[in-house]
């Protein structure tokens, strides 16, 4: 059985997915059952949990696996300090780490990054951090203990799918850890090459939460993952950039 | 540098010519670009660009909710002080205006505080005149100190001060910052600020800087729509929020977009902003900024807040006194501006959601 093991968990999905921008959190319930995803991000400091109608959390099915998430941290510090609060908020030891302090193309600072996830790790946390698809930072996380390496595909939310691709194709070779690609995935068929590569889940938002029926995307999602994932065990054929000739150039060598 | 060496590279060329020159293909093409320049943003200012509104108004929605989802933050001002040492002819605050001014008591602060948490707001803006003597830093830090305990998050919308200040009441708790140029035309903004500390037009065009440099989390800027040509101030509010944006990533940049309301100082402009002025700056906005935010403040009526969801605004008021004590006693009307959208804090809930969209209380919390 193909298997996805992080942190001790066996997860059957390699979809994981957020909990943002949606028209409204009810929606969630049904996007995650479309979808059979296990993994769940939220941002630690959006969950509203003083408020009296409840929050987000209430609408994220029991038994999933939630990874909170340091969105809004700009230094290893401050994400250190979110990912505490939310282990003591009772949100469990997996963090995804995002550093950025770039609110223009909201590019992660791999230094930073390294940081906070060598001191999270030594602390027992299931660290998957989030980066750009750079070989010696992912090589850097690996050494300080990261549960896996999550490089974007494109820019946050920009749904231009990959186009990062020769970089994700270097991580994936040369990284033992799973490689989640998280951001810039717009459509299914995203999804879909990233796995048939070899990544080892997908981690995306805004291409289910804008699309105009949410549930749907979810489910469309989930099929191309799947798709790509079995794909990428069957082993692709190889690719060829001409039909193999009928006249072969060498056919005239008989001995 | 500042953002003044940037504007006055601008503010000597001529835009009526570009208006002039700017084509109707010019207008679709920028329209269809990723990532425009501030040449472009001015052509989509253009009256020219009029005729392609809708066009605007459905790629600022889409690049809206590719950013920043279907989901609109709710926020509440509230008025500490009304004391004011300037002189301003459009404001209701204008020392020369004779009305009895109100400073909230720590008390009042805590009961104002209560009553707005009440409503499930955690997001509040806190408002004062500028006198420093009285409404000063120290009189802010002791109001922070008891909103924090109420709120996720703290805004100031006060007075231009120094880098060493912003630095003091973010250590007290405040995150978040908004200044109103008012308008970027020296010339009018000196006539407008007929005396007090505000007259100082380069002191505040640098504010917004200064607090970047302090370290603040966000900043809000806005020209006063109606005092200057709008299409010249809404120009250099975009030009100004992407000089900071590109100066101080970290910092989230956005921009208002009010348009002058009547106030008990009165003062005839001469420049009415109708709705689809106000309209063509928000989407043009969108796209030249398409991750700014953009709050709407309750100066608009509900029926204009209504649409305007959906045309780039990420941020509103509800449930607004614009009197000093108002939320704790609501007879108070010597308010800075007059209030169009009455509605309170679930009847807007209520009226995003039936547009399809999720209201947010919270969306930050200083960790």
């Amino acid at each position: 059985m193909d298997q996805l093991v992080i942190g001790g968990r066996s997860l059957q999905s390699r979809l994981f997915i957020g909990t943002g921008k949606y028209s409204a959190d009810t929606l969630i319930p049904e996007v995650v059952k479309k979808s059979g995803s296990e993994v769940i991000t939220v941002a630690l400091r959006r969950i509203d949990f003083n408020s009296p109608t409840g929050n987000v959390m209430d609408h994220i099915p029991s038994g999933m696996q939630l990874l909170p998430n340091t969105s809004g941290a700009r230094n290893a510090q401050e994400a250190i300090r979110i990912a505490r609060l939310a282990k003591a908020a009772g949100c469990g030891n997996w963090i995804k780490i995002e550093v950025i302090s770039d609110n223009k193309y909201l590019l992660p600072d791999g230094y930073e990054t390294i940081k906070a996830t060598e001191v999270l790790a030594g602390e027992g946390f299931v660290v998957l951090p989030y980066i750009s698809p750079d070989l010696m930072v992912a090589k850097q996380l690996v050494e300080v203990g990261a549960a896996a390496v999550m490089p974007l595909g494109a820019p946050i939310g920009s749904n231009r799918g990959l186009k990062t691709k020769e970089l994700l194709r270097i991580l994936i070779e040369e990284i033992a850890l799973p490689v989640i690609v998280d951001a810039g995935i717009g459509k299914p068929s995203d999804a879909c090459e990233a796995m048939e590569m070899g990544a080892a889940a997908c981690l995306l938002n805004t291409a289910i939460a804008s699309a105009n029926q949410p549930e749907l995307m979810a489910e469309a999602f989930g099929m191309a993952v799947a798709a790509g994932r079995k794909a990428y065990l069957a082993g692709l054929g190889r690719s060829e950039k001409y039909a193999s000739s009928s006249s072969p150039l060498t056919g005239f060598l008989h001995n | 540098m500042s953002f003044y060496d940037e504007y006055l590279q601008y503010s000597n060329a001529d835009m009526e010519e570009v208006f002039q020159h700017t084509t109707s293909a010019d207008i679709e093409r920028i329209i269809g670009k990723d990532r425009l320049t501030p040449r472009d943003f001015l052509a989509l200012l253009s009256p020219k660009a009029e005729d392609y509104l809708e066009w605007m108004a459905q790629k600022a929605n889409q690049l809206t909710v590719q950013n920043f989802g279907r989901v609109i933050l709710l926020y509440t001002p509230m008025y500490l002080s009304d004391y004011c040492t300037n002189k301003c002819t459009y404001c209701g605050f204008n020392v020369t205006n004779a009305f009895t001014r109100k400073q909230l008591t720590m008390e009042e602060v805590e009961k104002e505080a209560q009553t707005v948490a009440a409503s499930g707001i955690q997001h509040i803006l806190i408002l004062t005149g500028d006198a420093p003597a009285i409404a000063g830093v120290p009189y802010m830090k002791e109001c922070v100190a008891i909103l924090k305990r109420y709120f996720s998050s703290i805004a100031i919308e006060v007075y231009a001060m120094e880098e060493e200040e912003y630095a003091q009441l973010m250590e007290a708790g405040v995150e978040s910052m908004t200044m109103y140029q008012e308008t970027y035309n020296p010339i009018l903004y000196d006539r407008l600020h007929v005396k007090g500390p505000k007259k100082d037009y380069r002191y505040r065009l640098d504010a917004p800087e200064r607090a970047c440099k302090a370290g603040m989390r966000a900043v809000n800027i806005g020209a006063l729509l109606g005092l200057d040509d709008w299409r010249r101030d809404g120009f250099f509010t975009g030009l100004h929020a992407n000089y900071l944006q590109n100066k101080y990533p970290g910092v989230e940049v956005s921009i208002s977009l009010p348009r002058i309301r009547p106030t008990m100082g009165n003062c005839e402009t001469g420049n009415s902003v109708n709705d689809k002025s106000i309209v063509q700056f928000m989407t043009a906005f969108r796209l030249f900024m398409p991750r700014a935010g953009m709050p709407l403040s309750t100066r608009e009526n509900a029926e204009f807040r209504n649409h305007a969801i959906k045309l780039g605004i990420t941020k509103m008021s509800a449930g607004v006194q614009t009197a000093v004590g108002g939320h704790i006693d609501s007879q108070e009307n010597s308010g800075q501006f007059a209030v169009s959208d009455t509605r309170n804090v679930k009847e807007m809930s209520d009226a995003i959601l039936q547009l399809g969209y999720q209201p947010v209380f919270k969306d930050w919390q200083a960790i």
